[in-house]
Parts: C-alpha cells; structure tokens; sequence
C-alpha cells in the first residue's frame, strides 16, 4: 500500500519534468512547479514515515519495465523508509524554499524540468530492489544533478565544476556496476533478494567492500574521492546545493548501508579499519578545508564532507560490532550514523538556504564581501545561527545528539578483540573530538564574518530580509533541529527497525525513560536529557535577566565602538573570514596545505601597497589527480595523430589488431 | 525527593556564591606571593556590584545576538557548574547531563562568546575571537580524551558515577590516571586563559584572548560576563577535585550532618587549588600565542596516550 503511494509520487515527479519544460517560459512557473514537487513529496514523506513508525513489514513490487525476464523490482523496508523520509523532507522543505527563491531564477527552463526529474531519481535509488534499477536511478540521479549544477552555464567555474563532477559521477558508478557484478556473479542475479541469499567468497566481499567505497564514497565525498563535491555543490542553484548536499549524498551513504551490511553478509572484521579510518580522516580533513575557505557556500560544502566522516565513522564501528558479534554495541552505533544522516541532512539543507537567501539579498557567496547581515536580515540571521549551533554539534541542538551517541560507541570498544581496533579506535575518537571542534571554530568564522560585524561592501549594507515562503522552510528546519534535540529519544527509537535489519538487535527504548532523558546503554552508564538542558539554560538566563533588570539597572545607552580607544571608521579593518582563520592555518595548515603567507613589500619610493599573500595548496589534488590527469592529456595528445592516418594505415591498423586477437585466441589455453 | 532538590539548589547558588570569591582567593594569593597587599578578597563582589549599577554603553551597531549573549554565556556555564559534583555525589539532576555534555556546554558558551567578540566589528574583538577558538580547537579534543580516559576506567561517563568510583578503593595508583591528571590541569589551565596561555589581569596587550573579546561590554553585560569566566574557574578547580581528590564526597543519601564535613572539605579544597594556581602563575611567564599550540598538543598527547593505554590494558 505505501509502496505504491511512493511509487506514484516518484512517478507523479518524473511527470513534472517534462511538464516543467513546456511551461518554464510563463510567468509563474517557478511557484507552480515547485509547489507540485512539494506536494508530492509530502504525501511521499507521510507514506515513508507510516512505513517507518508504524513498524509496517516490508513491501515489495515487480514492475514489467527494465531487462526482459529481470523487471523492475521495487521494495520498501525500514532502511528504505528511513532514507526515503530523508529524502522527501529535503525535498519538501527544498521545494517550500524554492518557491520563494526560485522566482529569482534568470534561466528558469535550465532548472525547473531537472528539478522534479532529480527529486524523482532520489526516491526511486531508495526504493530499488534489484541492481538494474538501483544502478539506472542511481545514473539518472547523477545526470540530473550535473544537468543543474551546470544550469548557469555561463560562470566559468561552473562548467569546469560540472565536468569534474561528471567524470566522478561516472567512475563512481563504474565502481558500483563492477559490485553488483560481483554480487550478481555468473548465474545473473540481479534482484536483492538473490544476492542476499547468495554469500560471495569472502575475497569477491572485500572487492565488493571497496568498490562500494568508491562508488558510494565518491558520491558522499570520503576524502580522497571527495575534490567534486566543493565545487559542484555550490555550483548549482542554492536550494539545488541543498538537496545535493543534505539528501544526494545520504542516498550515497544509503547504497553503502544496503551493499555492506544488508546484501554482502557478515562482514571481516578488518572492512571497520578501512572505513574506520577513512572516516576519521574524511572528518578532519573535511573541516580543516572548510575552514581555508571564505565563499560560503563552498565552506558548507566541505562540512558535508566532514560529516559524512563522522556518519562513517558511526557506521564503521558499527561494522567492527558486527563482526565480532557485539550485536547491541553495533545497534549504538549504527544507530548514532543514521541518526546524524537525518541530523545532518536538517541543518544542511537549512544552512544552505541560508546561504541561499544571503545569495539573493546580495548577490555575494564570498564572505569577505558580507557582514553585518543581522541588522537587515534579522530572521535569515536567527535561523541561520540555528544551524551553526546544531552542525557545530553543541547542546542542546540535535548535532550533539548524534556525536554524543557515537562517542558512547566509541566509549564501548575496548571490549572488541583485535589488537588493531583497540590501537586505531582512540585514534579516531580524537579525531572526531578534534573535527567537532573544529567545526565550531569554522561556523564562528561562518556567522561571525557574514552575519555580525560592519558590512564590507554596499551590497551587504543594502540587503533586504528574504521571501515568506524561504522564511518558512529555515525556520521549519531549526524547530526541527530543536526538537532532535531536547527530544531525541523519539527519532532514536525510529531508527530501531533499521538496526534491527542491519545487525540483528536494537537499541533500548528510549520514549520509556524517565524525564524523556536518552540512555543508550545502561543508566549507570551515561544518560542526557536535551530538555531539562534545553529548560535550565532558558529558565536561569531568564532569571538572571529579570533579576538584573529589576535589581540592578536596566538602562542602556547607545555610543562609538570602544576598541580600546582606536576605533578604525573602514569596515576594511575588521577581521575578515581569511585573518580569522589565520591561527588555525598556522597550527594544522603549514603540514596539511602548505600555507604560506608571503609579504610583498615594494621598495621604498614606489606607489604600489604591500600586499600580503596566502597561498594555500590542495595536496591530495597534487597527489593523486594531478598526476593522472596530466597522464590523461599526455597519452590523449600522444594518440590524437591517430585521427590523422591515411586509409591505408587505418586498413593496416586493423588488420594488425585481427591479426593479434586470433593469435590470442591461439595462444588461449 | 525535597531534600534532593534542597541540595541541588544549594550546590547550584554555592558555585554561584563561591565563584567571585575563588577569584579573589588567586588574586589575593598571587599578590601576596608577589609582596603586594592586593585588593580585598570581597572585591570581585564590589566590581559584579558596581558593574550592575552602572548604565551599558552599547556600540552603535551592536546587535541583539551582542545583548543575548551575556546572559546566554552566563546560564549555559551555570548550568555546567552546578552539574559537577562540590559536596555531595549523587545530584538531582546529575544525569541529565554526562561529563561530555559539560564539555560541550562549555563549548556551547565558548562558541556564543567568540561571536559576540565579532559582532561589533572591531580588529581587538576579532582577534580575540580567532585566537580564542584556536585554542579552542586544541582544548577541546584535549579534554574529550582525558574524559575518554575517566570513563573507561569507571565504565561511565557520568560524573557522578566516576567520582563515587574515584572515592572508592577500586580506583588505585593507574598510569592513564596520572598522565589524564597532567592533561587535565593543562587544560584547564588554557581553558580558564589563565598564565601561561592568557593573562586575566592584562587589558591592551597584543597577546590577550579573553580580554580582547569581551572589549565591547560594559555595565551588566560585563558583570555576567566576569562573573561567567569566575563560574568557568569554579567548574574546573570542582572538576579537578571530585575526580583527583574526592576525599570528603558525600555519597548520594548522605543526610545533613554530613554537609559539616562535605562543605568544609569542598573549601578546602577550593583553597587549596587556588593556591596553587597562583603559585603557578607567579612562578612562569606567559607564552608566545603561537607556542600554545605545543603546550596544549602536549595536553592533547597526553589524553591521547591515557586512552591508548585504557584501550590496551585494563589495568594501566
């Protein structure tokens, strides 16, 4: 029943696209489209969390479409509902944030058609139940989202980001297509069901292990396959970059989940180091980045990165629980992942609507080029801290919730047996204490130098508070961060069925608990209550306020900056995002960027100023992309004389090549 | 139940009490151990008392988030300081929040105070800011490790679970103890920008962290947040007591009579720390911004080994 109320929501969208391109040139397009796509998507996100709360058995659909004699399958289970939810709640709010914002659009016709076609490609890779469904929505998804980070194909940039993108887009489904392969193996097996029932050899699973890693990986941006991601995902159009950003790169971490822990089987107990680190790194290396920047939407980016790191991270300790058999420590801390997939998918989209409406009033992403935004956009502001808080992960904000359960994960794997799991796991729990705060001194730069401050141009001093209806979907999104986090007990209990299917046991239930606290393992062992946190800290600032202001004194006047007595009038000298994070770069960047500052001083007698220089390099780009990308022109220049051989060296070209396939076959034993 | 919440109260106005005088405790010490007289022990009350009466001069274009935060800072550190255990183990409301929900509530005020050292838009509040999240950015992580360190031997990450462990004999002499102990203190040292890391009694200096994001405040706004860094200094001496030196704890339960030996021990114990902190202080001199890093990723090492050493031996 739910199945097909999805399903035709999924089909309703796929309807719009071709809709979209006939009326993208009326007036009103953008509001009607986009409300449709939100309408949809609602009654997809009702049906997804009927499934999912109401803890309904699995349904699955055959559909006479796709390969002959293989079909179309289709399947909602919890897993599926959970990130259908996910994904339909991105493209709700999306969708209520594009009305508003979409009107701004100059080329509506190169947004409105993909944009229904790619919420539909999403939905559909959640639901698939066999390999040739999953791998050609997995791809339409892919195209769909290039077709909109190129939409405004003018700006440079742009085109190079979605060329990039698109070369990754398609190496990252290589990868997938060679796993399913693996799974399917020689007997065709195309529909999950088989391949679950089939255990490949334990060499063809740590094949599958890796190419799912990259496959999946490359799409969530795991370090080193992440270089697309910061520069296709502020490319395209803000509430785009949202979807990309809060849900494309969930559905990744979706097709990681349904490969590694549902279709492969037990898994060996080192697959928890590789992900393990690979998470760990991906999180440091994800912030530290985010933090050299100063476009804002590029930041943001970066910490998707981050925390698709700390979701990693999650699922690999999972993982490492799975396989010696710790089935109620894997259900923490798989539990902790998915909860920050939801807890990141929230505020991302809504820190990228953020930056989206900053994007209209001013036309600026650049932070260097904003501040003082509170005064004149003083609910985009408010909402926006919203989310700073929540992805910086501080209480009482949901982000918190989510590392505190994978710290209590982290907390429990003394007990695992092997020597490099007790060795590598405190590692990555610093890691992940030096990424969460990180992340908190990146979004002090974030707000700080785009929101508080004097403005740095005309744009910022003369913008203008946003549209109702982008309003409307920020603060629907930071109501949902506050509530996930005073009240996380209810999203974790949620997620119970998953852990259920995934690794055969689940978490304790958390709506029981006395005072709404959460207690993940035992109550004699760590507890925290988001409300009565939430409640203290409003109940004693309000105190403090009222009693200062009735004992004390409540007067206030109004003068000059003090600045010890030196106030500079040029917004100029304010700390900008760069000079903020100049310490930072100095401690972790000098090794990890190779930044340097370099001062140009002219000589004494000449006009020009000094100036002062950072140059910041990406190593992993120099190390691994650069390399293959010059061997990629060097032998595409070399062969290019190919393309100018008279007919008969093209004739002899062939014969040789037939000549050497029939000596291979020869030759073949 | 009543008595429970009698004594949850009572511990919450206690540190709010003791927090200004702790702070005149360090600055008498450190002037007498310097051959000064120094002010008063009450003088930190007479400033919160005269900063309160005072008008607040706000910069032109301050914000609201500029007039929240003091009293923001104020409530999220005072909730922190009242979860940690002074007198009695076993609060009401102790596990409401664990050991690194504390942590995080700290970074919460941290995270609220940089900003408004942003706000006004002044080069003095913006370095400030940077700086202080620098530190930050090692401190933290520091202090997850040495908390990674006391629950694993504990098995707990409630404070309240972890010091009635520590009181209790099963605790014994452990390695990971000690080096958490050195991190611990370099922590909260840093933490508190207290010498070598930041000095509280300097204004106008290129170095300063704290003093030069709180620049803009004035009146009220300022007495909050005085009075928040004087919390903040409370919290980590009661930290550092009820894990490494609990004696005199009162186990949860315990009646009145008991409080005659809990509070006394807890000043004691304030003193003592006090003291030392400003022994500590006169006898070093303040360090280069850019060595901070070295001293906290010394603290950062430590935590790092404590944890390795729990992960490998149960015993350590």
């Amino acid at each position: 029943m739910m199945l097909t109320v999805v399903l035709w929501c999924a089909a309703a969208l796929l309807a719009l696209a071709p809709l979209a391109v006939i009326v993208a040139h009326m007036a009103k397009a953008a509001p009607i489209v986009y409300g449709l796509c939100a309408a949809a998507a609602l009654i997809s996100l009702l049906a997804a969390l009927k499934q999912l709360l109401g803890a309904a058995p699995a349904e699955s659909m055959a559909l006479p479409l796709g390969i002959p004699w293989v079909g179309t399958h289709f399947r909602i289970d919890a897993l599926s509902a959970f990130f259908l939810a996910v994904v339909d709640l991105g493209a709700v709010t999306a969708s209520l944030f594009a009305i508003g914002y979409g009107s701004h659009e100059a080329a509506p016709s190169r947004v409105l058609p993909f944009y229904p076609a790619f919420l539909a490609a999403m939905n559909l890779v959640v639901l698939a139940d066999d390999a040739f469904t999953f791998l050609v929505s997995w791809e339409f998804m892919s195209l769909t989202s290039w077709a909109l980070v190129v939409s405004h194909h003018r700006v440079r940039d742009n085109v190079y980001a979605g060329y990039v993108y698109i070369v990754m887009a398609s190496f990252g489904t290589l990868a997938l297509l060679l796993a399913f392969g693996l799974l399917a193996g020689p007997d065709g097996l195309y529909t999950f069901a088989q391949i679950r029932a089939a255990h490949p050899t334990a060499g063809f699973a740590a094949l599958v292990l890796f190419l799912a890693l990259i496959g999946a990986g490359s799409k969530a941006g795991l370090v080193p396959l992440h270089v697309w991601l910061p520069l296709a995902h502020p490319a395209a159009p803000s509430h785009v970059s949202a979807l990309m950003s809060g849900v494309m790169t969930k559905v990744a971490v979706y097709g990681f989940v349904r490969i590694v822990f549902d279709l492969v089987g037990g898994p060996a107990w080192w697959w928890s180091m590789v992900v393990l680190a690979l998470g760990g790194v991906t999180a440091v290396m994800g912030v530290l980045y985010a933090l050299m920047q100063h476009d804002l939407k590029r930041l943001l980016a970066y910490h998707t990165v981050e925390n698709i790191g700390i979701i990693f991270i999650g699922l690999g300790l999972a993982l490492a629980f799975k396989a010696y058999g710790m089935d109620s420590a894997a259900a923490l801390a798989l539990t902790a992942g998915l909860l920050h997939v939801f807890n990141h998918s929230v505020f991302k989209s809504l820190l990228f609507f953020g930056s989206g409406a900053v994007l209209t009033a001013t036309g600026e992403r650049d932070m260097e080029h904003l501040g003082g935004l509170i005064h004149n956009m003083p609910q985009t502001a408010f909402v926006f801290l919203v989310g700073c808080v929540a992805i910086s992960a501080l209480p009482p904000l949901n982000g918190f919730v989510s590392e505190w359960l994978t710290f209590q994960a982290v907390l429990l794997s003394p007990q695992l047996p092997s020597w490099g799991l007790k060795l590598l796991v405190p590692g990555v729990g610093a890691l992940l204490a030096l990424s969460a705060a990180l992340a908190a001194a990146c979004f002090v730069k974030a707000f700080g130098v785009t929101f508080l401050g004097r403005p740095r141009t005309l744009a910022a001093e003369r913008a203008a508070e946003t549209d109702q209806f982008s309003l409307a979907a920020m603060y629907f999104l930071a109501a949902l961060c506050l509530v996930a986090g005073v009240l996380p007990g209810l999203f974790i209990d949620a997620l119970a069925p998953l852990a259920d299917i995934l690794v055969g046991s689940r978490m304790p239930v958390q709506t029981g608990v006395q005072w709404l606290s959460i207690v993940p393992i035992a109550a004699g062992r760590s507890s925290y209550n988001g409300l009565l946190v939430f409640l203290f800290i409003g109940i004693s600032g309000t105190l403090a306020a009222f009693a200062i202001h009735r004992l004390a004194s409540d007067r206030l006047r109004r003068g000059p900056a003090w600045d010890c007595g030196y106030p500079d009038p040029s917004p100029a000298t304010q700390y900008t995002a760069s000079s903020f994070a100049q310490p930072i770069r100095r401690v972790f960047g000098t090794s990890m960027f190779r930044a340097r500052e370099l001062v140009e001083m002219p000589p004494p007698g000449d006009m020009r100023p000094a100036r002062l220089v950072v140059v910041v390099r990406d190593l992993i780009w120099d190390a691994i992309y650069a390399p293959v990308a010059a061997a990629i022109g060097f032998s595409a220049d070399r062969l290019n004389v190919l393309q100018f051989l008279t007919i008969r060296q093209f004739l002899s070209l062939v014969f040789a090549l037939l000549v050497i396939l029939l000596l291979v076959l020869a030759i073949w034993p | 139940m009543i008595l429970d919440f009698a004594v949850q109260g009572l511990q919450m106005l206690l540190v709010l009490a003791l927090a200004p005088l702790l702070t005149g405790f360090v600055r008498k010490a450190k002037a007498r151990l310097m051959r000064r007289q120094g002010p008063p022990l009450i003088q930190p009350y007479r400033d919160l008392i005269r900063l309160m009466h005072k008008d607040v001069v706000l910069a032109s274009n301050a914000s609201w988030l500029f007039r929240v935060i003091p009293y923001l800072i104020f409530a999220v550190t005072w909730v922190a300081a009242s979860l940690v255990p002074t007198f009695r183990i076993g609060l009401l409301f102790s596990w409401s929040a664990d050991l690194i929900a504390i942590i995080a509530l700290l970074g919460s005020a941290r995270f609220f105070q940089a900003l408004a050292g942003l706000d006004v838009g002044t080069s003095f509040g913006g370095i400030g800011a940077s700086r202080e999240v620098m530190i930050a950015s090692l401190a933290e992580p520091a202090m997850l490790m040495i908390v990674f360190t006391l629950a694993l031997i504990a098995g707990s990450t409630q404070l309240s679970n972890i010091a009635e462990f520590m009181v209790s004999p099963a605790v014994g002499l452990r390695v990971s103890l000690a080096l958490g102990l050195l991190a611990l203190i370099l922590v909260a040292i840093a933490e508190n920008g207290r010498i070598p890391v930041d000095n509280p009694a300097t204004h106008l200096e290129l170095t300063m962290v704290h003093e030069a994001m709180v620049l803009e405040y004035s009146g009220r706004h300022l007495a909050l947040i005085e009075l928040t860094a004087s919390l903040k200094l409370i919290l980590y001496v009661s930290l550092i007591a009820c894990l490494f030196a609990p004696w005199g704890l009162k186990p949860e339960g315990a009646g009145i009579a008991d409080f005659t030996i809990g509070i006394p021990a807890y000043l004691g114990k304030l003193a003592v720390g006090g003291f030392l902190l400003a022994l500590f202080e006169t006898s070093i001199a303040k360090m280069r911004v850019f060595r901070v890093p070295e001293f906290l990723g010394v603290a950062l090492m430590l935590g790092l080994l404590a944890v390795l050493l729990r992960f490998v031996s149960g015993s350590l």
